[in-house]
């Protein structure tokens, strides 16, 4: 094994099993001590109480908790937070205010996008991220990219009626 | 979920020093590599994986993606699948890989998902995911709940009386028709293994799925250049259009000459206990026009010595007719 001194995770004490990390959330910097098993989505949840991001699945199947790391979306249930120490992460609570709502917040609403609301913010981070992505224009390939985020109350047509309204699409 | 160390490796060499002194790479390792941690960290909370110590490796410099020296291509084992899949070379001249991959998981899973982590999947055998049932793959010798079970996602090919468990990989079906070379950095120095080689049969050790020994860390992968004037194509067949393992796919890429087929390459996906590819079904297309019956007799010959279990025996006509269909595609 290499130098352990070269290990750039530390405990928070000797002998103890939580690490020091500083996440970067919503802009702002989080100084932590945190158990090597958090995911990101128990972080987030339990120790920050950034409850906007959902536990659905925990296992990378439905999309509930998905975030932006350095611009980007993954399902937080299945990274390791101490892993992100020094990326950028972005939650639902860095996007839109209920006073300024986010364009695609405003148009989820405008379009009753939801019925029980649970996947609604999984549903927005993976639309926000998909404005900047290789996405063609119609409703199939809206339907394509949003297949990782699963609603079971299946709102799915106002979910890429909304999008669309948003990319200027029909 | 089992308590575990976390290390960030400073380089590769310091990776390898930490993983090799795992008794083993395979199932049961007690140092597992962390990338991007979408096959792992979901096993890790299931409890079929639970190592001591997790190597991070996602800040070494393995994820970049190139024009290898011999005009092929050179993809880092840290790459994500999203940048290879949108990659503007695999795009133009290894379609079918692009295709592959951008037809498995999500757009987030494909963000986090590595080359050396799709290629080290692990199956989506109920039984493998589940610790209260026997699983000869997860623990060895307690046998399989397959074979008489819900199988009908599994394997026809490959399999023995003591696993059916289907390889779940896209990528890597695409990768075998490219003729991919793995190569490794393990404890004894460098070397490349054919992809063809890199995945083991389940025989009676289906608990080792690949040929990686303590240490071992796929640094990159190549595939040779294209092939002038191929036409290639991804065909999956499944049972959602979006977000769903393979029942059956195919990765086909065939160039022309003079209204004949000068060169064939397939490779199929869902069928088998590790990606399948038959040379001589290739071969026996190799002068011959495009056509039905010539698709439907190589067809025959890849699917040779199918075996099925009760509930997948449908995926032998389905796979012949994937593969014909997307050997039409590319010939049209």
């Amino acid at each position: 094994m290499s130098d352990p001194t070269s290990n750039p995770f530390s405990a928070v004490e000797p002998n103890s099993d939580l690490l020091s990390v500083v996440l970067r959330i919503n802009g702002a910097s989080h100084a932590l001590q945190i158990d090597p098993r958090a995911t990101l989505l128990d972080c987030l949840r339990d120790t920050l109480q950034l409850t906007g991001t959902k536990k659905g699945c925990d296992h990378g199947q439905c999309g509930a908790c998905t975030v932006h790391i350095n611009g980007r979306r993954r399902n937080a249930c299945l990274a390791l937070a101490a892993v992100h120490e020094g990326d950028e992460i972005l939650t639902i609570e860095g996007v839109g205010t209920p006073d300024r709502l986010h364009p695609l917040q405003a148009a989820f609403v405008a379009r009753d996008a939801y019925q029980c609301g649970y996947c609604t913010s999984g549903q927005i981070m993976s639309a926000l991220a998909l404005l900047q992505e290789p996405c063609g224009p119609g409703d199939d390939e809206v339907r394509e990219y949003m297949s990782g985020n699963l609603c079971r109350c299946g709102a799915y047509a106002n979910i890429v009626a909304a999008i669309q309204d948003v990319r200027g699409q029909s | 979920m089992q308590s575990f160390e976390l290390l960030r490796a400073a380089d590769p060499s310091a990776a390898i020093a930490a993983a090799s002194r795992s008794a083993t790479a395979q199932q049961g390792a007690s140092v597992r590599f962390l990338a991007g941690g979408t096959t792992l960290v979901d096993l890790m909370k299931l409890g079929v994986e639970a190592p001591h110590l997790l190597v991070d490796i996602n800040r070494l410099p393995l994820d970049g993606i190139g024009r290898a020296a011999d005009g092929g291509l050179r993809i880092g084992a840290t790459a994500r699948n999203s940048d290879l899949a949108h990659d503007p070379i695999v795009k133009a001249e290894y379609a079918a890989l692009s295709q592959a991959i951008l037809s498995g998981a999500s757009t987030q899973l494909r963000n986090a998902a590595t080359t050396a982590g799709n290629l080290l999947q692990r199956t989506r055998c109920l039984y493998f995911r589940d610790t209260a049932t026997p699983c000869n793959k997860r623990e060895p010798g307690s046998g399989c709940s397959a074979i008489d079970g819900a199988n009908r996602m599994l394997a026809i090919l490959g399999t023995s009386e003591h696993c059916i468990a289907s390889n779940p990989s896209d990528m890597a079906v695409a990768m075998l028709a490219y003729d991919a070379m793995v190569h490794i950095q393990g404890p004894q120095g460098e070397r490349q293994v054919a992809i063809a080689d890199f995945f083991l049969l389940p025989g009676d050790t289906p608990d080792r799925e690949n040929v990686l020994q303590p240490g071992d860390l796929v640094t990159h992968v190549t595939l040779p250049p294209p092939e002038v004037g191929a036409r290639a194509a991804y065909l999956k067949l499944r049972d959602r259009v979006s977000y769903e393992f393979a029942l059956v796919s195919a990765a086909v890429s065939v160039t022309m000459a003079e209204g004949r087929m000068a060169s064939v390459r397939f490779a199929l996906g869902g069928v088998g206990t590790r990606p399948w590819r038959v040379p001589a079904a290739e071969a026996s297309l190799i002068g011959q026009p495009p056509g039905e019956a010539a698709f439907r007799q190589a067809a025959d010959l890849a699917l040779a010595g199918a075996r099925p279990q009760s509930q997948n025996g449908f995926k032998i006509e389905l796979a012949r007719r994937c593969l014909v269909h997307a050997l039409n595609q590319v010939t049209r």
